[in-house]
């Protein structure tokens, strides 16, 4: 295990302490903050170790609000809901995969945002099972207490997201993981070498959606009400992207640490510009990718104590 | 001699491009066969075919009694099928041993990447890299590159090895160093098929001669006979090469 992958463990240990040191608010901090976690080192396996730039992660995100959400009515336990919610986005991803990953680089990224809107569509015109534009309302849980609930949710998101930083372990030191490096980097002598790459990308989408629609469903039952235009938010496409670039392409301890700054940035500019939070917040990002072009993980104490002995 | 490699009338063309016409060849186990012709004659062209990246519009390729005419990049790179490139295209990022790892990791069943590295160690070793295990590809010299495209072929175990102007861009050093590389790997018993534009080289390391022009085959032979075709003369040496030629005997 290297130095980074611990540092990352550690990492998910202090997070999962945060109930000792705060209320409601710092829960939902939490949670979202795990679940913005998920996301992006979900994207990271397919836009980090194998280069395709999807946007389709607000597509898997809206399935899995969804697929959870109408089981939920039904009457399902919620641990079911969202391993069905897992696995059926798993097996779609990597079928869609197949067909998409043909394109590459803009051509991708445009292909990957128009299953977004398809979804969306779909979801908003199949009002029967979905409610469409008005709307799933998803029934309550136990009615235990609010704060109760709100340590089950963050715990529940907690767990999903320790299952994707175990997987991302898994694939960055597998056989998958170093075949996924050699995609990025040359495809066409990937396959000259006799790797399948559209099995390999296939397999990185799917594992790519499969933990972000896990998170749908556990978003869905947390916030008890979802319509298309909330969890098919493009936004949800975009944020992990700009997550990864700021914590490190590629790397899951600096991805992780990436969506923990981006959501922190986001609350500070908030609560402090509410007028103009979302440019003052674009400000940042662009100077942040500016000046620290390969993410926070490049910040090594050691290149800092150069940097400022050389001045 | 048995063969190895056949190809049936095979054609293949770009939109209105005729890239190949009518391609009828067949390659022996153990030979050396040189092929050469014009740039644009389409000897790239065939070496896609072959392999699967521009597959055939027409005709049928048969390759160790298998029909490989539709068959995929990587599962020709499984049945023993290795290139290397005239532009060579390392991974970028990786050392030299995870470049050539990678080629032993995936071309054959069962790898471990950690048995693979030290496959890829031995063939890095054998093209003369060894101290430039772990540099990252992008850093070596263009005359290193080609030879780590030779150890990432050779670390595919093949039974057919196409090697695409291998020497094009080196120095009269390194020509001579990759000429000698190439009769030590003919005489360990690959098939060899290359492509080549330095006569010399061509003349001292290939047993046959086949040479393409406007994608179609226009000669094929013992490398006396072909050099000294009037068609190929015309179409590629020039008379200055063959005066030449006829006076040096």
């Amino acid at each position: 295990m290297t130095k980074s992958n611990i540092a990352l463990l550690v990492l998910l240990a202090v997070v999962a302490s945060l109930p000792l040191f705060g209320g409601a608010y710092a829960l939902r901090l939490g949670t979202i903050a795990c679940m913005y976690a998920i996301m992006a080192l979900s994207w990271n396996v397919v836009g980090g170790f194998a280069g395709y730039p999807s946007f389709a992660t607000a597509a898997f995100f809206g399935f899995g609000a969804y697929t959870a959400g109408v089981l939920l009515n039904k009457g399902l336990p919620l641990w079911l809901c969202v391993v069905i919610a897992a696995v059926t986005a798993l097996l779609i991803a990597a079928v869609l995969g197949a067909a998409l990953l043909r394109l590459r680089g803009h051509y991708f990224a445009i292909a990957s945002l128009s299953l977004v809107e398809v979804l969306r569509e779909l979801v908003n015109n199949a009002t029967d099972l979905t409610g469409g534009g008005m709307g799933l309302n998803i029934p309550l849980g136990s009615g235990s207490g609010v704060l109760a609930e709100a340590m089950f949710f963050f715990y529940a998101m907690w767990i999903l997201l320790l299952l994707t930083v175990l997987m991302v372990m898994a694939v960055a030191g597998s056989k998958l993981g170093f075949g996924l490096a050699c995609i990025r980097q040359n495809e066409t002598a990937s396959s000259m070498v006799g790797l399948n790459t559209t099995l390999y990308k296939s397999i990185a989408f799917g594992l790519s959606a499969c933990f972000v629609s896990a998170a749908g469903g556990v978003y869905a039952a947390w916030v008890h009400y979802i319509d298309p235009s909330d969890v098919f938010d493009i936004l949800y496409s975009v944020k992990p992207i700009v997550m990864a670039l700021m914590g490190g392409l590629g790397s899951p301890l600096g991805v992780a640490c990436g969506a923990f700054l981006y959501l922190g940035l986001e609350e500070v500019v908030w609560r402090n510009y509410i007028q103009i939070h979302t440019g003052v917040l674009g400000l940042i990002i662009v100077l942040l990718l500016l000046f620290l072009p390969h993410g926070l993980i490049s910040l090594r104490p050691a290149n800092l104590w150069r940097r400022v002995k050389h001045v | 001699m048995s063969e190895i490699l056949r190809l049936e009338n095979v054609s293949r063309h770009f939109s209105g491009l005729q890239a190949l016409r009518d391609v009828t060849l067949t390659v022996n186990r153990g030979e050396v066969l040189g092929l050469i012709g014009p740039n644009g004659a389409g000897k790239t062209t065939l070496v896609n075919t072959i392999c699967g990246v521009t597959p055939a519009n027409s005709g049928k390729i048969t390759f160790d009694g298998k029909d490989i005419t539709r068959i995929k990049t990587y599962q020709a790179a499984r049945l023993g099928l290795s290139r290397t490139f005239q532009i060579v295209q390392p991974f970028a990022e990786f050392t030299a041993l995870d470049n050539v790892a990678a080629a032993a990791l995936f071309s054959q069943p069962g790898q471990s990447l950690k048995m693979a590295r030290e496959q890829a160690m031995a063939h890095l070793v054998y093209v003369g890299l060894e101290l430039q295990a772990n540099h990252p590809a992008a850093t070596l010299t263009l005359a290193m590159r080609k030879r780590l495209e030779l150890a990432k072929a050779l670390a595919m175990k093949p039974k057919l090895l196409f090697l695409d102007e291998v020497n094009a861009g080196l120095n009269s050093a390194e020509v001579e160093r990759a000429t000698k590389l190439i009769h030590e790997l003919a005489a360990s018993g690959i098939t060899i098929v290359m492509i080549e534009h330095l006569m010399k080289v061509v003349l001292n390391v290939c047993t046959r001669i086949a040479v393409l022009h406007n994608g179609a085959l226009i000669a094929d032979g013992a490398p006396r006979e072909v050099i000294e075709n009037p068609a190929v003369v015309e179409a590629y040496l020039g008379q200055q090469y063959a005066k030449r030629n006829v006076a040096r005997g």
